[in-house]
Order: structure tokens, then C-alpha cells, then sequence
């Protein structure tokens, strides 16, 4: 007879996993991936395929280096090197992208203690990290080249042609919607972006609170702002950041108020920038700023438990 | 507001399997403690000859229970055994003649008001049958009756694979309403409230049946979400009262009793058999045939397996009771107690625990649990000793029912870190009592020594 295993209880466990988490979000992306090579032509795969091999490059590398176990299995470095992508213009070179993924691997995430440790979102981070180091290609935006016309010119974002009231330059709602026009890789397409968010939402691995209340927060403000709603909920990163990036366990309150904080909070600061700042975009710095504050809200709405208090 | 809790698989495989009695084994090893509370004290000697319902262990001090011997045949020895708690407890082994003579005192007790009522239902040895294993006469011994506005019939089952509470219910119905008269008789309680989570079409449907021709007796079908059958979160899904920190059910007018439990009282007034057997299920990955069995109290786990079929292959774990809350037995020579309800044996497939990752802060854990806890912040806590934020976070509220572990996609052993969490909460309230102590004396040595000074300067 065979030892019997002495265990604490329960013994039995649900199949969900880190790896089946991290797969499911990389299924939501997926729409929005292949929006982006439609949109701005087959260089984008490659932006997305140099990030993801770089993560994982790095988030192995650095494992090794620290004698730590190695965890490129959970597929977390795989979402994170698709959504950095996603935040990059077409044209950026590859050197930058891949000096991306290692502020967002190794600076943001290892350095923090890895998988659920990292105070901020790893992607947003080194993307305001390249904004600010290489910020000629990464504002370098071009007119989304059709299949047709792969000879892409520059051109303005939708926000940066609103900040400057050319309406000329302003694209229609439905190019809004289905992505035709100057961007970030992944943040163009609102429609495969919002089929994204819904699967993760029926899949349960996120709340919708965080990603309306933030959308809804900017619609109001441009409205009372006299903007125009449509345009900017449309615009810039907001669909990637609110559903995506503003979602992340890690770095977002887990209480359901605290993600209606968070989403206001993130609401209210894009609105900020993007009016009244010298960015014609804010929702990278918006949930980057909300990050720090999650400790806070998480404390500050910290749910009772029940038949708690009272001391006997 | 909804109580958290998780959906399971049932695996209610043996939910049809009627409930067929075990050939008698050769030998049974009954443990002086299958109850919470202190240790039934020996009575009988190397040698002696007993017989079914004969007295062996006698119940010692207020909370305590008596034991019975369950087959008839000679006390081969007294001697000590290791529980799956880890601790020593003396047992009486006795060899079976297989001949299963009742024993001739027994006789149905004589009932005629509540102290006759407590009386004999402490002298049937039954305890809570659910699991729990605390002494019934003692639950049931309310000094003040006017207290108990209702009394919850605890027949949720909530566990996965159990089903013996259900055969109680199919195959015993009428008992457990002769137990709600002896109640309503002699504890003059008038609210009756069976829970029965809604996966038991045929027990619920028997019961409503019989519920329907009681008065004053309700049922109440919940939805299967594990755990149901906690004591306090069925007070809550059934009454919509919250227990106090501390408190007992007695605290909101309730009382709860398992109804297998309830139903043994009643069987126990009619033949003054004492609880010497238990009807269980056997199931598991490893088990050949899945199945609902009587078998006598100290029938050691081996016998059960191999008298009710056989295993597949050789056990990696096996279970006293359900996977969610039960105890990993430490080998095959473990007897069946009074509160075992179900022993499962699992295959290595089953058995083995999935690997544990970092946590990815996902707060499942904290959205999933009944009593609204955040294990994820208490394995921070303990971790960090935090004697401090494991009181603020009220890890000593925790009923250890397992849906935080369950739910974890990072497989974290959360049930075990706030166990561990109470350990290092009670050590601080501890030193904190002693330190308070202690500054209490030194002030009134300091203040006295003042005031001896003053006076000696006058």
C-alpha cells in the first residue's frame, strides 16, 4: 500500500488557471489584431510579433539571470507585448519597440516582483516611458495605407485633428468606429476592441464596471464641455485603456466601488488632458495616475465583512 | 444581499443508490472521541464480552458523549489510536463473533417531558451527524425554550459526492417528521424550516409531500451553490439573520440540527438502539462501485472498501466526508466514526493538487467567499505576521468552508494561510491581553509606591 497524501482541505479545485486567464484575454485581443494589419497593412504583425518575442525574451532572460522559476507558461508576457504593440504607431521602428517590452518586462514588471506584483500596468508604463524618449516616432502617425495603397502618408489622429479644429481632417463616425483612421496599432477599431471586451466580460474575467464608467465618465465631461461625446468616446485609446489596460488585476481596485473610483477617476483626467493639457491624448497617464492610487481606493472601499464589528 | 459561495461539481453519483447494509467485519477499533468536547471515559476491560448498543465509553464531563459498542463479540484490547487530527485517543478494539446480539438492557426510553427528552437523547450517543460531531443533547439542552423561535432542519448536503443525508430523506422521511414532533412536543418550538438545496428533486418532493400534512413546518428549496449547508449561511439564505461574531445560533433564535441527526432521535425513541451504525457513501475516482452503505461505527476504511466493491487501484488520498471540508485520512486502518458521512477515495489523478503560482490579484477569492473576507490581504497578513491587520481584516470570522481555494486560478492554499492567520491573530490578542496586564500592574505598583512616598514625607 501507497503512502496516502495528507492535505488541508478543499480537495477538490476549480479548472481555471493563470495560463486559461491570460489565454482568454489574448482571444479578446485577437479581433483587434487583425483590425490592425486591415487598417494599417502587414508592418503591424510585425510590430505585434517583434513585441511579443521580446517579452518573452526578457521575461525568460531575466528569470534566468535571478535563478527565479520561470514563468513564460502563464502567458502573461504574450499579453503584455500585445497590448505594448497595440499602443505603438505602424511605423515605429523595431529597436524602440523592443526597448518597449524591456522597460515593460523587466523595469515595471520583474523589478516590482513579477506576476501580480507591478504597482502599474506594465504596457501603459513604457509606453509613456517611449513617449517621452522617442517622441518623433512615436507620434509619427500615418493615414491608414488600404490594402490598395500600402504607401502610407502622414497624417494627424482624430484627437490631435480635433485639438487643432481642422475639420477636414476629422474622420466620420463609422471610419471612427471601424478603425480607418490614424492611431496606435490596436486602439483604432472601436467595434473589434468593444467584441473583445464583451468576450471577456460573458468569460467572466473582468467586471464591466471599470470599462463603462470610465467610457461613460468621458462621454459626459465633453459633453458638459460642449465636445462632442461620440467623437471623443471614439478617439484616441480610450476602448484599448478602458477596456484592457484599466482592467488589469494587478494594478486596479477589486472592490466593485473601487472600480467605479477607477473608472471615474480615469475619466475625469483623460477629459483633463485632452482639453485643457498639452497632450492631445491622456488615457495612458489617466490610469497610470489611477494605478498609484488603487492601494487607496482599495482601502478606502474595503467591503464589511458580514457579522464583523462587533466584538464579543 | 446575496451570500457569496461557489458552484461545484455535485457529482451526485450514488444519489439513487439505496442504502444496503455491510456484512459485519472481523474486528472494530472504536475511538473515545468521534465528538467535539472531552473524551468518553473506557468502561469495559480486555476480555470482557459486549454486545450491539452496550455501553462502552461513558460521556465525560458536560460536553462530552457516550459510545457504544457496535458489533457483539469479545474487547480484544484498549489501546490508543492516531486520528486524522493528529492526536492520541484511547479506543476500545473489539473482535465481532458476527453474530450481532442486541443487547438485552436496551429498551426504548421513557419520555415524558424536555429534561427526560435531553436524558435520552444523550444516552443514544448521537452527535451532529452532519460532520460537525458535537454532542446533540447539549445543542438541544436550552436552558431557556422561549428563546428558540424556530428550528432549521439542515438538509442542504451541500459536498460534493455525498448523498446520505438524501437516502435519510428518500428512505426515512417519516422519522425525520416523528423527530419534528418530539421537538415541537417537548421544546415547544412551533417553526419548522427543512433546507434542502434544489439538486434533490426526489427528497425535496418527499418532503413537501410530508411537510404539506405537518403544520408549522416549511421547506425551502435553495439554489445549489456550495456552502449551502454552513450552519450560518443556511440561517442567513433561510431566515435572513446574521449570526454575531462569536455568537451561536441560540443568538438569533435558531436552532439547527442535520437531518439525518434529527431523524436518528426519532428512530432511537421507537427502538432504544443507541447510534451504532452510520449510513455512508463510498465514492471517488477510485472506488469500482459508487454506493450508499450501513456499515458499524470502527469498521475500519479498508473493510469498507473492500465490502462495498472494491477500489479500482490504490488510493493516493482518501476522505472522511466530502471534498470540500473533508480530512485526508492518514491510512487504511482508520475507522468510520459517528460523524463520518462519506469516505472518498481518490485515484492520483484526483488526488493530486494543482500547482500553485503567484497570485495575479484577481480578487476571486474575496468576491467568491460567504462572509465577505479578502484571504488574498490575510495570506499578505500572515505572511508578514501582521498580528494588527489580521484583526482588521477579521480573519477569526473565517468558517474554513474552502471556496477561496477552490476559485483561485493561482491555486494559492488561502484556506490553509488563514487558518495559519487565526494561529498568529490569537497569539497577538494574547500578548496584547498580557501586555495590557501588565501595564495594569506596574501603574498600580507605581501609584501605590507614590503614595507610600507621600505619606512617609508628611
Amino acid at each position: 500500500m501507497s503512502k496516502l497524501i495528507s492535505s488541508v482541505s478543499p480537495h477538490f479545485f476549480t479548472r481555471r488557471s493563470t495560463r486559461l486567464i491570460m489565454l482568454d484575454v489574448i482571444i479578446a485581443l485577437l479581433p483587434a489584431a487583425v483590425a490592425s494589419v486591415l487598417v494599417f497593412g502587414p508592418r503591424s504583425l510585425l510590430v505585434i510579433g517583434v513585441c511579443v518575442a521580446s517579452c518573452i525574451v526578457f521575461e525568460f532572460g531575466f528569470e534566468k539571470l535571478c535563478k527565479r522559476e520561470n514563468t513564460v507558461g502563464d502567458l502573461s508576457a504574450i499579453v503584455t507585448g500585445i497590448l505594448l504593440a497595440f499602443n505603438l504607431p505602424v511605423s515605429i521602428p523595431l529597436w524602440q519597440a523592443v526597448f518597449g517590452c524591456l522597460v515593460a518586462i523587466v523595469v515595471v514588471k520583474q523589478l516590482f516582483g513579477g506576476l501580480g506584483q507591478n504597482f502599474a500596468n506594465p504596457a501603459i508604463t513604457a509606453r509613456i516611458v517611449m513617449m517621452i524618449a522617442f517622441s518623433g516616432t512615436m507620434t509619427n502617425w500615418v493615414f491608414p495605407g488600404t490594402l490598395k495603397t500600402p504607401d502610407a502618408i502622414s497624417s494627424a489622429t482624430p484627437l490631435a485633428a480635433a485639438a487643432k479644429g481642422s475639420t477636414s481632417m476629422m474622420p466620420s463616425y463609422i471610419d471612427l468606429f471601424l478603425g480607418k483612421h490614424a492611431g496606435c496599432l490596436g486602439e483604432t477599431c472601436a467595434l473589434a476592441l468593444l467584441i473583445g471586451g464583451l468576450y471577456l466580460i460573458i468569460r467572466r474575467v473582468i467586471s464591466w464596471h471599470t470599462p463603462l464608467v470610465f467610457i461613460a465618465t468621458v462621454a459626459l465631461m465633453s459633453f458638459f464641455c460642449g465636445k462632442d461625446p461620440l467623437y471623443q468616446v471614439l478617439s484616441g485609446g480610450l476602448m484599448l485603456g478602458a477596456i484592457f489596460m484599466a482592467t488589469d488585476y494587478a494594478t486596479t481596485p477589486h472592490t466593485r466601488w473601487g472600480k467605479v473610483i477607477f473608472g471615474v477617476g480615469c475619466g475625469l483626467i483623460t477629459i483633463l488632458i485632452r482639453f485643457w493639457g498639452n497632450l492631445p491624448e491622456g488615457v495612458s497617464f489617466s490610469i497610470l495616475i489611477m494605478n498609484i492610487l488603487t492601494p487607496y481606493i482599495d482601502k478606502l472601499t474595503r467591503v464589511k465583512p458580514l457579522a464583523g464589528g462587533a466584538k464579543k | 444581499m446575496r451570500m457569496g459561495g461557489i458552484r461545484v461539481p455535485h457529482n451526485k453519483n450514488t444519489a439513487q443508490s439505496h442504502s444496503v447494509r455491510l456484512g459485519v467485519p472481523g474486528t472494530v477499533t472504536i475511538p473515545m472521541s468521534m465528538h467535539i468536547g472531552k473524551y468518553a471515559r473506557v468502561i469495559v476491560q480486555k476480555g470482557d464480552t459486549v454486545k450491539v448498543g452496550q455501553l462502552i465509553g461513558e460521556a465525560d464531563g458536560f460536553v462530552s458523549s457516550n459510545i457504544h459498542s457496535s458489533v457483539s463479540g469479545t474487547v480484544r484490547k484498549i489501546d490508543e489510536i492516531m486520528t486524522s487530527m493528529g492526536v492520541k485517543v484511547p479506543c476500545v478494539v473489539i473482535d465481532s463473533d458476527g453474530k450481532q446480539e442486541r443487547y438485552e438492557k436496551l429498551a426504548p426510553p421513557k419520555v415524558k417531558d424536555f429534561d427526560s427528552f435531553v436524558r435520552a437523547v444523550k444516552e443514544s450517543g448521537v452527535v451532529g451527524l452532519g460532520g460537525a460531531g458535537f454532542p446533540s443533547f447539549v445543542k438541544i439542552n436550552v436552558h431557556d425554550l422561549k428563546k428558540v423561535e424556530a428550528v432549521i432542519i439542515n438538509a442542504a448536503e451541500c459536498e460534493p459526492y455525498i448523498t446520505s443525508d438524501t437516502r435519510t430523506m428518500v428512505e426515512k422521511g417519516e422519522y425525520i417528521f416523528k423527530g419534528i414532533g418530539l421537538l415541537k412536543r417537548y421544546m415547544d418550538v412551533g417553526r419548522f424550516i427543512i433546507g434542502i438545496e434544489s439538486n434533490k428533486r426526489e427528497a425535496v418532493r418527499i418532503m413537501q409531500e410530508l411537510a404539506a400534512e405537518t403544520e408549522g413546518v416549511e421547506v425551502h428549496v435553495l439554489p445549489s451553490v456550495y456552502p449551502q449547508g454552513g450552519e450560518k449561511v443556511l440561517i442567513y439564505n433561510t431566515l435572513g439573520r446574521i449570526i454575531p461574531r462569536g455568537g451561536l445560533p441560540l443568538d438569533v433564535g435558531v436552532i439547527v440540527v442535520n437531518v439525518t441527526t434529527l431523524a436518528f432521535i426519532a428512530e432511537y425513541m421507537e427502538t432504544g438502539m443507541p447510534l451504532v451504525e452510520k449510513c455512508i457513501t463510498v465514492d471517488g475516482s477510485a472506488v469500482k462501485e459508487p454506493k450508499n452503505v450501513i456499515v458499524p461505527i470502527g469498521m475500519s476504511i479498508a473493510d469498507v472498501a473492500e465490502a462495498s466493491g472494491g477500489l479500482k487501484c490504490d488510493p493516493a488520498k482518501v476522505l472522511y466526508g466530502g471534498p470540500m471540508m473533508g480530512i485526508t485520512v492518514p491510512s487504511m486502518d482508520e475507522p468510520i466514526l459517528k460523524n463520518t458521512n462519506a469516505v472518498i477515495f481518490m485515484d492520483e489523478k484526483e488526488a493530486r493538487p494543482p500547482k500553485i503560482t503567484a497570485c495575479i490579484s484577481c480578487g476571486a477569492c474575496a468576491a467568491h467567499c460567504p462572509f465577505r473576507l479578502d484571504p488574498r490581504s490575510i495570506a499578505r497578513a500572515y505572511k508578514l505576521e501582521d498580528g494588527a491587520a489580521l484583526e482588521r481584516l477579521e480573519v477569526d470570522l473565517c468558517m474554513e468552508c474552502g471556496c477561496c481555494s477552490y476559485v483561485c486560478p493561482a491555486h494559492r492554499p488561502l484556506v490553509q494561510t488563514n487558518k495559519l492567520g487565526k494561529q498568529v491573530l490569537r497569539k497577538f490578542l494574547s500578548a496584547r491581553q498580557a501586555r495590557k496586564e501588565n501595564d495594569f500592574k506596574e501603574r498600580s505598583v507605581r501609584e501605590r509606591q507614590e503614595k507610600q512616598e507621600k505619606e512617609a514625607k508628611k
